[in-house]
């Protein structure tokens, strides 16, 4: 089949590369109608996530046809039309039976997992194509994928609704969704959502959704902007503006109640704090660029939530903990809780409350991954979302 | 040493405060399973063979003794007799290397109750006794140079298999196909697309 494949830093081709095939008695095998490129992907694009072997196969997000099911799954047949969430989840371990999915125990092999509790003290649940310590599955910008836990994961697409519709249920709607369901939104509250990328976009609905009296979301990308302004919200463009100063007079003094971080370890700007942080992860003296996170942290209400979608990778430097420490701010965050979330929010979507598919810009071939990538790496205005199709 | 005694003998810093001298490798897993249920599997040796990554099989000779077969590199293998020195049903099991085994190794696994209906606490404790020369080099590759390491890999397999009924895997090419260029064919080689 034809898959597409990381090669390092900057260098992704679409290979010729071995069929998956059923392995465990849960597995079930898809023919791929539909795969998008994520804002994460971005951060395996630029070499940030260590563990990737040269070859990997890449991609989270997929939807597709059940061409074989194994022989313990039994809510599945072939034919059926599924999208399939991006952490694999057991369904029997204590963190699966606590909604806690993104920590299943049973799902990061025993091999890959160890690198993970080496790096971090736990291993989280497998991912799909996403590194070898969070599991070294193939990923789902290939013709085919093998979908373990078939009974647990994919869910079930009713007629009527089509591939881009539901497409986002595999991870940013959910992500989204989850970051702004961390804030426990209350009647009045104002939001704060950093990262206008296709999550941004998301939990800006997803904020509005729950109950938000106001949304202040916070870009540099003039598009990127314009498209969250007509989901409602009022926007700042970091370029043009100070940003705390403004979150706090734009809300009375007050602050925003909650901030929401959906950029994570790759931050842009010239402020001072992230150009240091950009020499250091240059030199590798250290991880990530978490110059959101500061910025949230300082703009937040006292009592209020800072909640993280955006991936983080490592060890952060100069976060305002004292500030934290003395709002009595609370942290939430964390890889999505996918399985908890793909059945009520594909009702909203066949409600019609929703349709995650406004944030496509492109629809492509699977052969032109490569340049894909690098557009919606390089031209991020324009580029929003990418969708493949490689069949 | 003040620290209880519930602390493994391995995350002891100090050699004096050590129950036993030789290579020791405490590991825990909880499965979620009643602990009868866990302990008739793990009684059973021939299930070893399931998720313990270095055994090729157990045979279980009679009610005590077991012949154990263990991988060792290039396709050979090593084995030994085993005796079973302790058996108390749901609560622990001990054995011995029998006295003419070339590499002389214990294992003590304790089943306790998890809190709060969580399962099953199954505490491992791996000791051997590193022979000298060829074969010890082959028995540190067979432990993994780090005998702790590959218990606790051991006993996550042990969870998966009795939690969902299958082991992990993401192995090439069936379970995760990647891109090998040792594997391509020309044809494949022709149509890369760079």
């Amino acid at each position: 089949m034809r898959a597409v494949t990381w090669h390092g830093k900057h260098d992704i081709r679409v290979d010729t590369v071995p069929d998956p095939q059923l392995v465990n008695p849960h597995d079930i095998i898809i023919k791929t109608t539909a795969t998008a490129i994520c804002g994460s992907d971005l951060h395996l694009y630029d070499g940030m996530i260590p563990t990737m072997v040269s070859g990997d196969i890449l991609g989270h997000e997929f939807m597709g046809e059940v061409v074989e099911v194994g022989r313990e799954v039994t809510n599945l047949k072939v034919g059926d039309r599924v999208v399939n969430p991006f952490t694999i989840a057991c369904g029997q371990c204590h963190h699966c039976k606590s909604s806690f999915f993104s920590a299943c125990e049973n799902t990061n092999p025993a091999d890959k997992a160890a690198m993970m509790e080496g790096l971090y003290g736990y291993a989280g649940s497998g991912l799909f194509g996403y590194s070898h310590m969070m599991g070294g599955y193939a990923g789902g910008q290939a013709q085919y994928v093998r979908i373990p836990f078939g009974n647990v994961g994919p869910i079930k697409i009713p007629d009527g609704l089509n591939d881009e519709q539901v497409l986002f249920l595999s991870d940013i709607f959910p992500t989204a969704y989850q970051a702004a369901e961390n804030c426990n939104i209350q009647k009045g509250d104002t939001l704060a959502v950093w990262g206008l990328g296709p999550v941004g976009q998301l939990c800006v609905k997803s904020c509005f959704l729950l109950g938000a009296e106001r949304v202040i979301a916070i870009d540099h990308r003039p598009g990127r902007l314009e498209l969250a302004k007509a989901s409602g919200a009022d926007v700042i463009n970091f370029e043009e503006v100070r940003v705390n100063q403004a979150l706090t007079e734009m809300t009375g003094g007050r602050g925003p109640d909650h901030c929401i971080d959906c950029v994570g370890l790759e931050a842009h700007g010239w402020s001072v704090d992230n150009v240091l942080d950009f020499v250091k992860t240059t030199l590798k003296l250290s991880f990530d660029r978490p110059h959101v996170l500061r910025e949230a942290i300082l703009a937040c209400k006292p009592g209020g939530t800072l909640s993280v979608p955006g991936v983080y990778g490592g060890l952060l430097d100069m976060v305002p903990f004292g500030a934290a420490f003395g709002k009595g701010l609370t942290f939430k965050m964390g890889q999505t809780n996918m399985h908890k979330y793909l059945a009520p929010l594909l009702e909203r979507i066949e409600n019609g409350e929703i349709d995650p598919g406004f944030v496509i810009s492109h629809r492509l071939d699977l052969e032109a991954a490569p340049r894909a990538y690098k557009n919606f790496h390089d031209n991020q205005d324009e580029w929003t979302k990418v969708v493949l199709r490689p069949n | 040493m003040i620290s209880s005694d519930t602390v493994p003998d391995d995350a002891r810093k100090h050699k004096s405060d050590r129950e036993s001298a030789e290579a020791v490798a405490v590991r825990a897993v909880t499965v979620g399973r009643p602990r009868e249920e866990v302990f008739a599997f793990f009684r059973d040796f021939r299930n070893l063979a399931g998720f313990m990554e270095n055994i090729e099989r157990v045979d279980v000779l009679d009610a005590k003794r077991s012949h154990w077969v263990v991988k060792a590199p290039a396709g050979h293998t090593v084995a030994w007799d085993c005796e079973l020195v302790e058996d108390q049903t749901g609560r622990l099991l001990a054995w011995e290397s029998a006295p003419h085994a070339e590499v002389k190794n214990r294992g003590r696994v304790e089943f306790r109750d998890a809190p709060g209906d969580r399962g099953c606490e199954v505490h491992a404790t791996i000791i051997y006794e590193p022979p000298g020369g060829a074969l010890g080099k082959l028995v540190a590759t067979l432990f993994h140079t780090e005998p702790g390491q590959q218990a606790k890999q051991d006993l996550r397999r042990l969870k998966m298999m009795l939690e969902t009924g299958e082991v992990a895997t993401s192995a090439y090419p069936d379970a995760a196909p990647r891109f090998k260029k040792s594997d391509a064919s020309d044809a494949a080689k022709a149509a890369e697309t760079r």
